[in-house]
């Protein structure tokens, strides 16, 4: 490992992060006003009353307007998945090629078709057509985010594949496999509930401005019933789905799932801990391992939560990395040890072939064959290195689950109050609504933070750690990228975020 | 609104095709090999010989 330019690597997966970052800021919000959009003009098409039109008009230009951003940053990532994450594209490439190809082909043609129409087909086409060009934009901006998911599903949980070693790359052999596992099923399913929810926040968190200001009451008491019942709906799907996605992890992640609730050590009938804070307490066996300075324990709940059995036993990070016999987990140690033998066979592989040599070359193929599920780990002397960032990890994922819960609360009470008709009396209901928009971005922050930390030093799960994924690149050009792109972007941010204002300022409803 | 928004998306996208794909992110792979028989064999020996990626 000491080998590898780490800085260069670290660079990398900033750059990325921060490509991520930005893309993630209006991408969700998106994907879910989509559908509120075409609700809003259900109810117009439904009704005929023209403030539900000017009402989808106005949720249509700020739906646009983050559209434009969030096409523009997704294609900087695939920019960078060539330039700084070259081993990494070519070594899962036919895996990733196959969903982002239908993802262009068949989810951005049918969006960018119909979303001309939706923005300027309203006195062009019949209401029926309009609508349903519009609903057509929403399923489209969806069907792509299904591809792009099932990709990242793919790199926490590898199936479908066989890795050619002729050509260095991962072959799909079963397309269904990749696009049903339930590692990618969960993952779509958690991230566009969540996404739809932190969008039902921002038309709420709009409203609740407007309902503040005392300005737009029309748009914005009517746009509080549907956001508010969209948003209802969509946050408990998105409790259900992220309890099936944390039930995922346990199995084909356990280090991830020990590094959420920080658990060192594996135990039977496992308490979940709530709420608690971790102080620095190394051990001669883990350098870097945390105890608790406070926590709040739900007896039982992790266990539940990990194998629907209250007595089950979750193992720890101390299992995994030192192994446990009595329940079976193979140690770190052991898969380091077959991961060495794996890239070792490989490379003799690769050269008993170019000399020529078919008794060694066939041996090698089938040493590196039986021992290529562990490749990855061959990297690694120290098996602590395969740990993730606990805390980070810990503190992420409560946090996404402490909003989570919150979202859930305050969908009920603005529901609620708008169908009573008392949401404008509610000022600090309204400004708890405004301040969601924020805690909606820090709950998909984190959640993705949870995904993408919790799973290092992966990039694709068990077989290629990051360190091995990037390009052999100058770091610095990886440094100035990184710089050019934050002062760029910030300053194309803020502009966007200013036109956005202006529209939410300048709107007027008309009066009714 | 209309004018100053599509002039923001066409200098991302000019900043993105003629600035950072050209100068900041030309293509690893395609760039540097002929073949993707070269490519796999520079692949292979960067994920075997962990030594010479330094």
């Amino acid at each position: 490992m000491e080998h590898f330019d780490l800085t260069l690597v670290d660079w990398s997966r900033a750059q990325f992060a921060l490509t991520a970052l930005y893309h993630w800021i209006f991408v969700p919000i998106t994907l879910g006003t989509s559908f509120i959009i075409a609700i809003m003009e259900t109810i117009y098409v439904k009704t005929g009353q023209e403030i539900w039109k000017r009402i989808t008009k106005f949720w249509m230009t700020l739906f646009g307007i983050n559209f434009a951003i969030g096409v523009a940053t997704g294609i900087i990532l695939e920019f960078e998945f060539g330039t700084n994450w070259s081993n990494y594209s070519w070594f899962v490439g036919d895996i990733f090629g196959a969903p982002l190809a239908i993802e262009g082909i068949m989810a951005f043609f049918m969006e960018s078709t119909f979303i001309a129409i939706m923005f300027f087909g309203w006195d062009k086409v019949s209401k029926k057509f309009h609508l349903t060009s519009s609903w057509l934009v929403a399923i489209g901006s969806n069907l792509s985010a299904l591809w792009i998911l099932v990709a990242n599903a793919w790199m926490q949980n590898p199936v479908g594949m066989e890795f050619n070693p002729d050509t260095a790359r991962n072959e799909m052999v079963d397309f269904w496999q990749v696009l049903f596992s339930p590692t990618a099923v969960n993952k779509f399913l958690h991230v566009i509930t969540s996404a739809y929810t932190y969008s039902a926040l921002f038309v709420i968190g709009i409203s609740a401005w407007y309902l503040l200001k005392k300005k737009n009451l029309a748009l914005a008491k009517r746009s509080m019933v549907v956001a508010s019942t969209f948003g209802l709906i969509t946050s408990l799907f998105m409790v259900m789905t992220g309890d099936e996605s944390a039930r995922e992890v346990y199995k084909v992640q356990p280090m991830k799932f020990a590094a959420m609730e920080g658990l060192y050590y594996g135990e039977t009938n496992a308490p979940l801990v709530a709420i608690g804070i971790f102080e620095n307490a190394p051990t001669p066996q883990d350098p870097k391992a945390k105890e608790w300075a406070a926590k709040i324990e739900i007896p039982n709940l992790l266990s539940y939560m990990a194998a629907l059995d209250p007595h089950a036993f979750v193992p720890g990070i101390h299992d995994l990395v030192h192994g446990n016999k009595e329940q079976g987990i193979v140690s770190y140690y052991d898969k380091i040890a077959r991961g060495k033998t794996a890239i070792q066979a490989l490379a003799e592989y690769k050269a008993a072939k170019k000399a020529g040599d078919r008794e060694k070359t066939a041996a090698s193929l089938a040493t590196f064959k039986e021992n290529y599920k562990d490749f990855g780990y061959g990297y690694y002397d120290d098996p602590h290195d395969l740990i993730p960032n606990v805390p980070l990890t810990f503190y992420s994922f409560h946090t996404m689950v402490g909003l989570g819960t919150l979202f859930v609360l305050i969908f009920i009470f603005t529901l609620i109050y708008s169908v009573k008709d008392k949401i404008v009396d509610k000022r600090w209901l309204l400004y708890i609504a405004l301040w969601s928009i924020p805690m909606g971005f820090l709950a998909q922050e984190a959640g993705w933070m949870v995904a993408e930390f919790g799973r290092q030093p992966w990039v694709v799960q068990d077989y290629m750690p990051t360190l091995t994924a990037v390009s052999n690149i100058d770091h610095t050009s990886v440094m100035i990228t990184v710089l050019l792109f934050t002062i760029t972007f910030t300053v194309l941010l803020i502009a966007e975020i200013k036109i956005m204002l202006k529209q939410i300022n300048g709107f007027n409803d008309g009066g009714h | 609104m209309g004018k100053k928004l599509w002039l923001i998306i066409f200098i991302k996208l000019f900043v993105m095709f003629a600035i950072l794909k050209v100068f900041f992110f030309p293509d690893f792979l395609k760039t540097n090999f002929k073949s993707d028989t070269e490519r796999g064999d520079y692949v292979i020996e960067q994920i075997t010989s962990p030594v010479s990626n330094k």
